[in-house]
């Protein structure tokens, strides 16, 4: 046991859509700080168990803890109150709003303003600072002024990423952020990642398809197949186990 | 690239010169004693028409701008009148204390319903909302002895503004009442369009746009929305409240689901997305059930081919199409 709390512990967490068994005792320990990728095959669960994380629906069985504290009971936006932010496999955004309109919901919303009648020039400053801010991270600062939903679709992905960020999470939970990119689009949002993670000291967990971008950035692998967790390592340790190379990576992606 | 401050009230195709709109819309609006007449129009008809425009922009901001199908508007509506016309015939004859009086009862009615509505959606947000506006309509039916049953609420008036110093008299049905009508309307949707551009406004965008998000920003979209349902009963019974000033008289039919159908239809024509298009919707709206009933009394028939092909046409309503127009 090391002495320090986890950023985030799931223990022995399962989940079932009737006789279906998506999440089967799943536990996994993620430290401040780290960056971990959730591989596995289509199916496997991945998806599932950032639901259960992130409240979307409560686990059929087990524990979240976030920094020590079971969260089992709180619904999905206090959990984002309490500093978890995440994007979805499938873009969610506002798409008929601007890149910036988007951007200062997440800012406004992030920073407790969300019911208030107005701002005064404090507040809207703060509040422009902090969109100025994510769009730049997400490199959409000449775009600002852009329907969301019309934007190609990696830079939706990161204005996704941008409004997650916007909330200043301390766990940010990332699922397929590189899903239908072209290689360019895959590169930047490869970047992104790597500053949030070297230099902003993320704490991310991230669900990725693409090997390239999995073993570039991750500390720590954990591997799930059919809802269990096959196995767990550094990129060296998971590339060199034979169950995942039978399970997964042997096969042809 | 073009570099324009966005405003949450902005819809989509965002109008160049928003400041144009306006001006072009309230030249009009208080023009209308001048040029209606001309037309063969008379000013109480006018009065009608921003009535029903304000009760729709309060609807609206449900349907077009939180993305809720509110169908049972009516209710508020009705309440709103209700409460105007009783407060006026049974405590005093007060103008302002029986507005004050009628938004109370609609917004308090629709702050308690709202609170049982807040996790339905779609078609169960909206089934819901049109049993509660039949429940209203049948104990204004039935409860004879104080609502005047089938019959309507009468025996009340409005009574002139009195501010101390000066009377102002608008009992008449001509200019002044319409001014009184304008001026209100005007604080009333200057109020909608200070909270659209807040940042509980733009919560409400985002809950239109994509509840899921919204609830993963962290917000608590139950509340939120119950919160906007709130607004806009207490708008919508502001409105019922001036239709009981108009008329001197508070009709069954005010908060009947057939009257819920006319806002939805008011807003839908005129344009969900856009903050004017339900005054654009009142205006046609108006002209066909003051025009055609007089010819036929199948009017109703007309309105809802009008209400289809405007549809079919115009997917965004007459104000969609004029801003795009407009705008390009
Ligand atoms: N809400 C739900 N109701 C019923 N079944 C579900 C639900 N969500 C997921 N499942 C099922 O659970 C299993 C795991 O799905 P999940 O989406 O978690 O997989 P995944 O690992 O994310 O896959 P992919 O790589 O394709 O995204 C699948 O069989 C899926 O059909
Ligand atoms: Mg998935």
């Amino acid at each position: 046991m090391s002495t320090t709390t986890p950023k985030l512990e799931v223990t022995n967490a399962s989940k079932h859509f009737g006789s279906l068994v998506a999440v089967s005792g799943v536990s996994m320990r993620v430290e401040s700080g780290e960056l971990r990728a959730i591989i596995g095959p289509n199916g496997a669960g991945k998806t599932t168990f950032f639901n259960l994380i992130t409240g979307f629906f409560p686990p059929t069985s087990g524990d979240i803890l976030l920094d020590g504290q079971n969260i089992n009971k709180v619904p999905a936006a206090g959990r984002v109150k309490m500093g978890m932010g995440r994007t979805f496999q499938i873009t969610e955004i506002f798409p008929e709003l601007s890149v910036r309109e988007n951007a200062r919901i997440a800012v406004e919303t992030g920073l407790g303003y969300s019911l208030r009648p107005w701002l005064n020039a404090t507040d809207k400053k703060r509040v422009a600072d902090a969109c100025d801010e994510v769009m730049t991270l997400a490199n959409l600062t000449v775009k600002a002024d852009r329907l969301v939903g019309e934007l190609s679709h990696g830079d939706q992905r990161s204005a996704e990423i941008a409004m997650a960020l916007a909330l200043k999470p301390s766990l940010l939970l990332l699922d397929e952020p590189t899903a239908g990119m072209g290689d360019e689009e895959t590169y930047q949002v490869t970047g992104l990642i790597r500053r949030l993670h070297r230099d902003s000291k993320y704490t991310i967990v991230l669900i990725e398809h693409d090997m390239r971008v999995v073993f570039h950035l991750a500390d720590r692998i954990s591997v799930l197949a059919e809802g269990k967790l096959l196995a767990e390592g550094t990129p060296q340790e998971i590339g060199a186990n034979e169950h995942v190379q039978n399970a997964y990576l042997g096969k042809a992606e | 690239m073009s570099v324009t401050t966005p405003s949450a009230a902005a819809p989509p195709s965002a109008p160049v010169r928003p400041w144009l709109q306006l001006a072009i819309i309230w030249a009009l609006l208080l023009t209308v004693p001048l040029w209606l007449p001309l037309l063969g129009g008379y000013t109480a008809i006018a009065a009608r028409v921003i009535i029903f425009a304000l009760a729709a922009m309060s609807l609206n901001l449900l349907l077009g701008f939180t993305g809720v199908l509110s169908f049972g508007h009516a209710a508020y509506f009705g309440l709103g009148a209700y409460g105007a016309g009783l407060f006026l015939k049974y405590v005093t004859a007060s103008t302002p204390l029986a507005m004050v009086a009628g938004t109370l009862l609609a917004g308090i009615s629709g702050t308690l319903f709202g609170r049982l509505l807040v996790r339905r959606r779609g078609v169960y947000f909206a089934m819901v909302t049109i049993a509660f506006g039949q429940v209203c309509y049948y104990i204004a039916y039935k409860w004879n002895d104080f609502t005047g049953g089938y019959d309507g609420l009468r025996g009340f008036a409005r009574a002139p503004l009195d501010f101390g110093l000066f009377k102002i008299d608008i009992t008449g049905s001509g200019t002044l009442f319409y001014y009184f009508v304008i001026a209100v309307f005007g604080l009333a949707v200057g109020l909608q369009a200070l909270i659209l551009r807040s940042p509980f406004g733009r919560t409400m965008l985002a809950i239109r746009e994509n509840e899921r998000r919204a609830r993963f920003l962290g917000l608590p979209v139950e509340r939120h929305i119950w919160l906007a349902f709130s607004i806009s009963c207490f708008f919508t019974g502001f409105a019922g409240s001036l239709y009981a000033l108009l008329n001197n008289f508070a009709d069954p039919s005010t908060l009947n689901y057939v009257m819920s159908g006319n806002l939805v239809m008011i807003t839908v024509m005129g344009g969900m997305r856009t903050f004017w298009g339900p005054l654009l919707g009142a205006v046609l709206f108006v002209m066909l059930q003051d025009y055609v009933s007089s010819m036929t009394t199948n009017w109703m028939f007309f309105v809802g081919i009008t209400f289809v092909l405007v549809v079919l046409v115009f997917p965004r309503g007459l104000m969609g199409v004029l801003q795009k127009r407009l705008g390009a």
